[in-house]
This record gives C-alpha cells, structure tokens and sequence, in this order.
C-alpha cells in the first residue's frame, strides 16, 4: 500500500446516553473533525465484548475508540465500571499481542462534551496516521 | 466379504498425548480394529508415505488428524490426507484450535530457535548449531522441513469435516466420534462433537458459584489452597469453564484444578480468550483503574492464560509480525 493513500480506519463504539449524544452536539455545533471514526451506537459502554474490538482489528479497523459516561454517569450504574475493567484487562492482551497502545482507546465523554469528541477523533486519527496502518495476519 | 473401511491416523506438532488418548480406548480398540482397516498410523505402525501417495483419492474414508500444523511437511502430509480420506477429524486442541504449540505465536521462529538451541541454560551446543534447510553430514545430503513463523489449526490449512475436542479428547467422545462415524450418524459438516454448552453448566460445583462473585483477590493453583467443593471462581481462582464447551467431564474440576480452556469455545463465539476475558473482568471488585490495575497485576500472563489452546484461531491469530519484543 502507498504511505501517501493510508487514512487509518478507527472503529468507534459510542455509549447511547453520553458520548453519542455529545458526537450529535459536535455536529450541530458544526465542530469539523476528522472523517476517519464511523460510529457505532451502543446503548452503553458496558455493551462493548472484547470480541468486538478484537473483530474490528481483524477485519481491518486500524484502531478502535469506546466512549462512555463518566464514573457515576452510567444510565446503567455499573456498565462503565465494567468496560473500564474490561478495557485494562484487555490493553494486556493487546500488549502481549504486540498492538500498539495507540490503537485501543477508552474516553470517558458526557453527552454535552461535544469539543471532548472532536479533540479525541483528531488526535486518534494523527496519532494512528503516523504509527501506520494494522497489520495482520489473516487467514 | 465386504470391505472394511481404511482409516488413518496421522499427528503433526503433536505431543503425543492424543495418540495415548487413543490407546487409552482400551478394550474398545480391537473392536476398532475389528471394524476398520488401519493405513496408516506413524505413532504405532511402519507405512510411508510413498504408500499413501499410491492409494486412490478418496479411498480412505476417515482419517483423523492430530497436533497443530507449523511445519512444511506437516502441511504436505495433511493435504495428502485430505486427498486420500472422504472425511477429516481434526482430532485433539493442537488440530482443533491450534493448541499448546500454538502458543509460540507470540513469538517468532528465530525466537523460538534462540531459546531452544542457544538460550535455554541446559543446553550443550557450542557450535551454535540451528536446524537448516539443507545440510551435509558425512557425505550424506540432507533436506529437512520449514519450520514457520507462524502455527495453524488443521482448518486454517486444509479443508476439515468435523472437530473432537479436548487435550486430549477423552476415550468417551473418541468411541462415541466413532461409532457415529461407522453409523453414519453424523451433525452437519462442521460440528464440533461435542455439547454445545459451558462446562460450567455440568460442573459439579456449579450450585456453589453465587449469582454475584467479586474477586478482590486471584489466586493461583501454585500458590493458593483450593477448596475442593467450592467453585474456583467463586474462590478467586481463574476457571475457564464459563467460556469453554463441555462435554470432557469436568475432569479437572475433578481432579480439583480449574478448567483451562481446552474444550475451545461455544459455537457463535469468535475468539475464546477474548469471551472469558470479557467475563471475568466483569466480576472484578475495583472500580477505578489504580485498583483494577493492582489486581490485574496478579495475573502475569493473560494471553497465555486466556488462549492457552485457542491462540492460533483467535481472531487475531498471532502476535503483530514486525512488532518490537
Ligand atoms: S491436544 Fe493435547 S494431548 Fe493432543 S497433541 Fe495437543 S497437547 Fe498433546
Ligand atoms: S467457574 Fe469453574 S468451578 Fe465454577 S462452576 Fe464454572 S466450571 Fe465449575
Ligand atoms: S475441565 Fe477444562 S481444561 Fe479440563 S479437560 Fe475439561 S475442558 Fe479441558
Ligand atoms: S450508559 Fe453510558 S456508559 Fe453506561
């Protein structure tokens, strides 16, 4: 692949009640930001199976983004506390899996963060356009 | 008299033990061999491979295969069986999911020969001498196999008709693979022979695991005290039985040590590792990262824990090639 035609893919997975509703104000905020993160709704970041992260790796995601409620926010008390586990637990794996740390990210954005959105798709997108594009093996 | 039907029994990155699995059919063995037609099983008898090459494609109806596939002669071996056999058992973890030797892909070939012809402190090579490709010995050539990077289950390499679990698979399921093979009572192509259900579902301690488990301690079987009626999860052991399939009998719960996974995931689970990690994050105490990281710190291998046979078919297969150690 040509260096000079990669744009990373990244996968984001964003809680109903929070982070998607602040990428929705990012956009009637007419915040502009870069077009590489499509969304996935989920109606909480507690939602999110390691097996979605790793599923999208393997189909060819360049990185994966989840966002959630902040620690006490969850619309389900306790699902973020869980991605939150999950995620820590995972970044080990990945580690071990030789996957940069860059590529798997978890942000906590409530639903009037807007600004929060478009800052961490912009740096997640430059921080995975100079580390390259994932690649791996695929049978 | 009709003909019985020819069987083969072959074995790639194997340890041997699903070889033993078969001998340990005991008496059922004769019927067996009563039944079938042995062609070719290198653990046990002298055929070659010549004589294989010479049967007609498809002559033999089943051949089951154990071991994981790392090796260019192993690939040769198993395309040829393919060819010869109607039917193809992917027999054991190693031929299942990749298995035990499946775990060296968290490293590289160079890897793996530094440490077993260089490193490893017990050895005695002072020449330094590694396995090539092709050699000369006292006037003799030769040429040995290629040694890949990475390992495979059977399937990643050849086309596979069914799946006996287990490391080894127990002599219950074995007899019962075979009966329903010499029966032609068969699931649809694909199956794994095997109830599709979480060993935990017939583990004898699973009245004991409560609805709600938090573990602020985990605990291993080297250096903790299990109880031995009390679910290991329950006890802050890691237990794979929620992620992994049942059908072994719970032998190690049995025998009192936690399952480790080798009956592979349930159907409709992509990547086992990742299912029992999901779970078992779920059910830990903390709640903010210095605290989950504090525990996380108890376990020093996920990967290996969590994959311990199924790294080869997880979905991301193997450590990133060209990632710095
Ligand atoms: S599945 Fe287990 S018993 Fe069978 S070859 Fe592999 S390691 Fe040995
Ligand atoms: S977690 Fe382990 S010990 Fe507990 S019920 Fe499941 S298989 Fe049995
Ligand atoms: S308890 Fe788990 S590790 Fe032990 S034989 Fe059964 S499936 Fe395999
Ligand atoms: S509802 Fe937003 S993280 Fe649970």
């Amino acid at each position: 692949m040509a260096t000079a035609a990669y744009e990373p893919r990244i996968v984001a997975f964003f809680c109903n009640w929070c982070t998607y509703t602040a990428s929705d104000l990012a956009g009637t905020a007419r915040l502009a930001y870069e077009p590489n993160a499509p969304v996935i709704r989920v109606m909480c970041s507690g939602r999110v199976d390691p097996q979605f992260v790793l599923k999208a790796l393997q189909e060819g995601a360049d990185g994966v983004l989840i966002g959630g409620c902040h620690p006490g926010d969850c619309h389900y008390q306790e699902g973020n506390y869980k991605a939150l586990r999950r995620f820590r637990l995972l970044k080990r794996v990945l580690t071990q899996f030789g996957v940069e740390d860059e590529r798997v990210r978890l942000e906590w954005i409530s639903a009037s963060e807007g600004d929060r959105v478009q800052h961490v798709i912009n740096e997640m997108t430059h921080q995975l356009r100079a580390l390259g594009p994932f690649h791996q093996a695929r049978s | 008299m009709a003909q019985k039907p020819k069987v083969a029994f072959y074995w790639c990155a194997s340890c041997g033990g699903c070889e033993e699995a078969v001998v340990d059919l005991e008496e059922n063995i004769l019927k067996v061999v009563d039944a079938v037609d042995i062609v070719l099983w290198p653990v046990a008898m002298d055929f070659k491979k010549k004589d294989i090459e010479a049967m007609e494609d498809g002559s033999i109806a089943v051949a089951f295969i154990n071991g994981a596939v790392r090796m260019s002669e192993q690939e040769e071996w198993v395309h040829l069986l393919r060819k010869k056999a109607q039917m193809v058992v992917a027999f054991g973890a190693c031929a299942h999911l990749g298995g035990i030797p499946g775990l060296a892909n968290l490293n590289t070939k160079q890897q793996v020969f530094d440490t077993c012809y260089r490193d490893v402190p017990s050895n005695d090579n002072q020449a330094k001498t590694v396995p090539g490709l092709d050699s000369t010995v006292d006037g003799h050539h030769l040429h040995l196999p290629v040694f890949w990077d990475t390992v495979k289950s059977l399937a990643q390499v050849i086309d596979v008709d069914y799946y006996l679990p287990g490391c080894a698979p127990p002599p219950d399921l074995i007899w019962g693979a075979i009966n329903a093979i010499l029966t032609g009572q068969l699931p649809p192509k694909g199956a794994v022979l095997s109830p599709n259900k979480a060993c935990c579902d017939d583990c004898p301690r699973k009245d004991t695991k409560p609805d709600k488990i938090e573990i602020s301690e985990i605990k291993r079987p080297a250096t903790h005290l299990m109880d031995p009626e009390l679910c290991f999860m329950a006890q802050g052991f890691i237990c794979m039985g929620p992620a992994t399939r049942s059908g072994c009998g719970n032998r190690c719960i049995e025998g009192n040590m936690p399952c480790r996974g080798c009956f592979g995931p349930m159907d409709d689970v992509y990547d086992q590792g990742a299912k029992f990690l999901s779970a078992f994050a779920s059910i830990l105490a903390p709640k903010d990262e210095a605290g989950i990281d504090k525990l996380l710190d108890q376990i020093p291998d996920p990967t290996g824990t969590f994959y311990r046979f199924s790294l080869p078919t997880s979905l991301l297969h193997r450590r990133k090639t060209g990632a710095p150690v």
